[in-house]
């Protein structure tokens, strides 16, 4: 545990507690697009059925206990108030009644049951994953998400979603102020959102690589674990074009509070258009299994895919003493390359396994760590490497 | 409290004709206690060190959450606070302090001159420290403290560093504590009644303890199932939550919250005893229902068994599965209700006073029925999916297990102090810790349900711009819940330990039981010739 951080931590707990009297400032800014409502008080409605009923059936609930709530809070403050030795009451002796007993277990049991029958409803409604229009494979990753289309209109289509607000914008303890000014869309952007069509039934498959994730995206009526080595299914039929926005549910490190999800839902001809878009930049970017890499390019293609790893290991190499080991100057980084290789494709307690990431982009960024900062390998590794390595473990 | 040494020397020798044997004094004393009295008083000392060692790390929590953007903590030390705020909680603050109730009230409740097995209860004490040790001590390990969260979820705590491994040591010495424990308190309230108190006759406190210590026992094993099987698929190779090995990251949770939910009524079936004898003394007024309180304990602790699953909607389960969970869970609104309602008619047409324990009880009725209420509704499958793992969950554990478990523990500290120390507590002073305690509880926790239903996860480090506001307000009414629990330890508890108006044997007007027949404060020895329970 680091001791500056803690004096810092003393510090600011000093000065939260007067700025709490002093400054209770209204944030600036406003409502996300699809996302959460500044101060928002209430679930959102939705754009799908089953979003709209757990919006009705969860008001129902909250006045039905509100009503419960006045009546026997009424009864006690109204005894509290009455009651007392003070105003000179006598104490009754009565102890029990079994008519008032079983009334008072009945009753509850009669409501109980009456609000279990809407729900059961939503609950059949909500497991129905049937023919769906679109299927498409969500994967959860430290801390990132996959979408792979598997059948229906885009089939084939594949990318990875990253958080989109800079780490300059989140600002860190030693920084303590962000460098630039947050957004509305603050922790809500992503690089590359999941783009579906309206009113199309479209069922999500979850899985994940590395820790449970969970895929909750409140406008859609969808919260679903993603679990490394099995699969599991939800749906959602989106009827209003828009974009919607969600959160990583389940703790999953670090980086937990920084992979949201937004979802594009497109009118057809725009899904139709944006699904060409995709197949035709697909196959342009596809790297050729048989190039040989320079260097140069195997550099600059690591310093992009280094950006992952500098979430840990930081852009300076230098990891963060006690939790995340230096790549600068590190023996696994300057010695045998097949070693390195391997850490990277299995991951080594808390580091994930990369294995999701093609040959190029390993070979790349270990090229690149290790002709960074103080390394100086000279070595430029070639996709085939990883890939010979990748099928031998 | 060292007053009870002091009077045995003093007056109480007369009273007490045995109290000539030898006992240790200074460290001994407590090293080697075997005396109800003193394990009670170690083990809430404990206790009430592990809350202010649990508040600081929340407080940590709320300092960084006061403001979007990371500021404070790395978002790695921010997941260790809050997995420690929890596991300190849940197995250092709630479950002992009871466990110290148990062990000053049950042998004075039931007439009974100590517990059945005197040096395993000194023994289950001494167990927790060195865990409370283990615990902290993993904060200064390499990688820290396990930031798995206190449910240490596989496969994220297979990924933890050794941090991690304290922790599962930590968490199997609370348990051999808490079995230890329970055994203890069974066998002492099965065999050591005075003649005449029957089952149907016990106060209701002992009550709800026999019953769950019943659930200590069957659950706390099931941990350590859990735990240890963690272990060996963290170092010794196996798979039983890996599914690369054949094993499934699911079955870690059903096995876990097969203990976890039975262990949320451990931290409160006690908390219902507490407020079941303050009630019917300041109502000068018999417990309302009395059959009727025991019949809704021990539905409540066996519906505990079949609704684990309601905290893993979301894992994906089949229909019937949450339809059943579902069912079962609404279920335990009815006994709940039946204790709520119990309670009202024990006030009603009574003659009411209103100490500090009274204020506390009433103040438990109240808030701890809101959580209740939010449990309710997170019982039903489609609403419990939007809202799994937000702040409204956080708010609704929060209402039940501070503002319920909390706050009866209070209550029962004001009601029984005065038998432990031998002094009255001022009054104004427990009046500004009751209210204050209750609004900055309600300023803390009441604005979670808004980010709860607005999506706002837990565990989050940082949060979009949206939340600010609501965090803030959480934020300051977090310092200045801490700023009274540290005003309770300092100008409540100390100063009655050391001095204060002296309390009368039985200083409550309308207070009935056994207790209240010996001196305050209790000598060390009680009920040599047991009491004749009419």
């Amino acid at each position: 545990m680091d001791f500056a951080k803690l004096r810092a931590a003393c510090r600011f707990a000093a000065f939260a507690v007067l700025a709490g009297f002093t400054s209770l400032a209204l944030a600036g800014g406003g409502d996300s697009e699809g996302g959460p409502a500044v101060n928002q008080l209430n679930l959102p409605q939705g754009v799908t059925p089953i979003s709209r009923e757990i919006y009705t059936l969860n008001n129902g609930m909250l006045v039905v206990c509100l009503v419960i709530f006045i009546l026997v809070f009424g009864a006690m403050f109204y005894s509290v108030l009455r009651h007392r030795k003070s105003l000179g009451h006598e104490a009754a002796t009565f102890h029990e009644s079994t008519k008032v007993e079983i009334i008072w277990t009945i009753v509850p049991f009669v409501i109980v049951i009456a609000m279990a029958i809407p729900a059961t409803q939503t609950v059949v409604a909500m497991k129905d994953t049937t023919s769906a229009d679109l299927t498409v494979k969500v994967t959860g990753y430290q801390w990132k998400w996959g979408y792979d289309y598997l059948s229906g209109e885009g089939s084939g289509i594949g990318f990875l979603s990253n958080l989109a607000t800079p780490h300059s914008m989140i600002g860190s303890p030693e920084l303590n102020e962000p460098a630039h000014p947050a957004g509305d869309e603050y922790l809500l952007d992503v690089d590359h959102p999941l783009v579906v069509p309206v009113d199309k039934k479209i069922r999500l498959v979850f899985t994940a690589a590395d820790v449970i994730h969970a895929w909750a995206v409140q406008a859609l009526g969808v919260q679903q674990a993603a679990i490394p080595g099995y699969v599991r299914d939800a749906w959602f039929k989106a009827d209003t074009p828009g974009v919607y926005r969600g959160f990583c549910a389940q703790l999953c490190g670090r980086e937990h509070s920084a992979m949201p999800i937004v979802v594009k839902v497109l009118a057809a001809d725009a899904y139709s258009g944006w699904v060409k878009d995709q197949q035709l930049a697909m196959a342009a970017k596809a790297d050729d299994p048989n190039k040989t890499w320079t260097k140069d390019d195997l550099m600059a293609r690591g310093a992009t895919v280094y950006a992952q790893c500098a979430v840990c290991h930081q852009a300076s190499g230098k990891g963060m003493p006690g939790a995340f080991p230096a790549l600068d100057g590190d023996a696994i980084v300057n010695g045998p390359k097949d070693n390195h290789i391997a850490l990277v494709l299995k991951g080594k307690n808390q580091m994930p396994s990369w294995k999701q990431l093609s040959d190029v982009e390993i070979a790349a960024v270990i090229t690149y760590e290790r002709n960074s900062w103080s390394n100086h390998t000279g070595e430029a590794i070639q996709p085939s490497e990883v890939k010979a390595l990748r099928s031998a473990s | 409290m060292s007053t009870t040494i002091d009077h045995l020397h003093g007056e109480g020798a007369a009273h007490d004709e045995h109290s000539h044997d030898h006992h240790p004094t200074g460290l001994k004393r407590w090293l080697f206690a075997t005396n109800h009295k003193d394990i009670g008083t170690l083990y809430l000392f404990f206790s009430l060190t592990m809350l202010m060692e649990g508040g600081l790390l929340a407080l940590a929590l709320r300092t960084e959450l006061f403001s979007p953007g990371l500021q404070f903590v790395d978002p790695e030390l921010f997941n260790q606070f809050t997995t420690m705020h929890g596991l300190i909680m849940v197995f250092g603050a709630i479950m002992p302090a009871f466990v110290g109730f148990a062990n000053w009230q049950v042998p004075l409740m039931i007439g009974a001159p100590d517990m059945a097995f005197a040096r395993m209860n000194n023994f289950s004490f001494w167990l927790l420290p060195p865990a409370a040790i283990l615990l902290t001590a993993s904060f200064f390990v390499p990688g820290g403290a396990t930031s798995a969260g206190w449910t240490l979820y596989a496969p994220l705590s297979v990924q933890m560093g050794p941090g991690m491994d304290l922790a599962i040591f930590a968490v199997h010495i609370m348990g051999a504590s808490s079995i230890m424990g329970s055994i203890n308190i069974i066998v002492t309230i099965l065999n050591m009644r005075a003649p005449g108190m029957t089952m149907m006759k016990m106060p209701m406190f002992v009550w709800t303890w026999l019953i769950t210590a019943y659930l200590l026992i069957a659950v706390m094993p099931v941990l350590a199932g859990a735990i240890t099987m963690l272990l060996t698929d963290r170092h010794f190779g196996t798979s039983f939550f890996n599914a690369a090995g054949g094993g499934d990251p699911v079955m870690y949770q059903h096995i876990f919250w097969f203990f976890g939910h039975p262990e949320v009524y451990i931290m409160i079936l006690p908390a219902f005893g507490i407020i079941s004898q303050v009630i019917p003394a300041f109502a000068r007024k018999p417990l309302f229902g009395y059959a009727s309180m025991v019949y809704a304990t021990s539905s409540i602790a066996i519906l505990s068994f079949m609704v684990w699953a309601h905290h893993m909607f979301t894992t994906g389960m089949p229909v019937t599965a949450q339809l059943f969970f579902m069912y079962a869970t609404m279920l335990i609104a009815v006994p709940t209700g039946v204790k709520v309602f119990n309670w009202i008619a024990t006030m009603w047409r009574g003659s009411m006073t209103f100490e500090t324990p009274m204020l506390f009880a009433i103040g438990f009725i109240f808030v701890f029925t809101m959580g209740g209420f939010t449990g309710l509704i997170l019982a039903v499958t489609p609403i419990d999916i939007q809202v799994h793992d937000t702040y409204y969950v956080v708010a609704h554990f929060h209402y039940v297990l501070v503002a319920g478990s909390l706050f009866a523990l209070f209550s029962g500290f004001y009601y029984w102090s005065p038998k432990w120390t031998g002094h009255m507590y001022s009054e104004a002073r427990g009046k500004f810790h009751f209210w204050n305690s209750l609004i900055w509880f309600n300023v803390t926790f009441f604005p979670m349900h808004f980010l709860g239903l607005a999506g706002m996860p837990r565990r989050y480090a940082d949060y979009p711009l949206q939340f600010t506001d609501f965090n803030r307000v959480a934020t300051v009414g977090a310092f200045l819940f801490g700023l009274t629990q540290v005003y309770f330890l300092f100008f409540v508890v100390l100063p009655t330990i050391r001095g204060g108006a002296k309390a009368a044997a039985k200083p409550w007007e309308g207070a009935e039981g056994l207790e209240w027949t010996v001196p305050s404060p209790a000598p060390f020895h009680t009920f040599e010739t047991p009491p004749v329970v009419e």
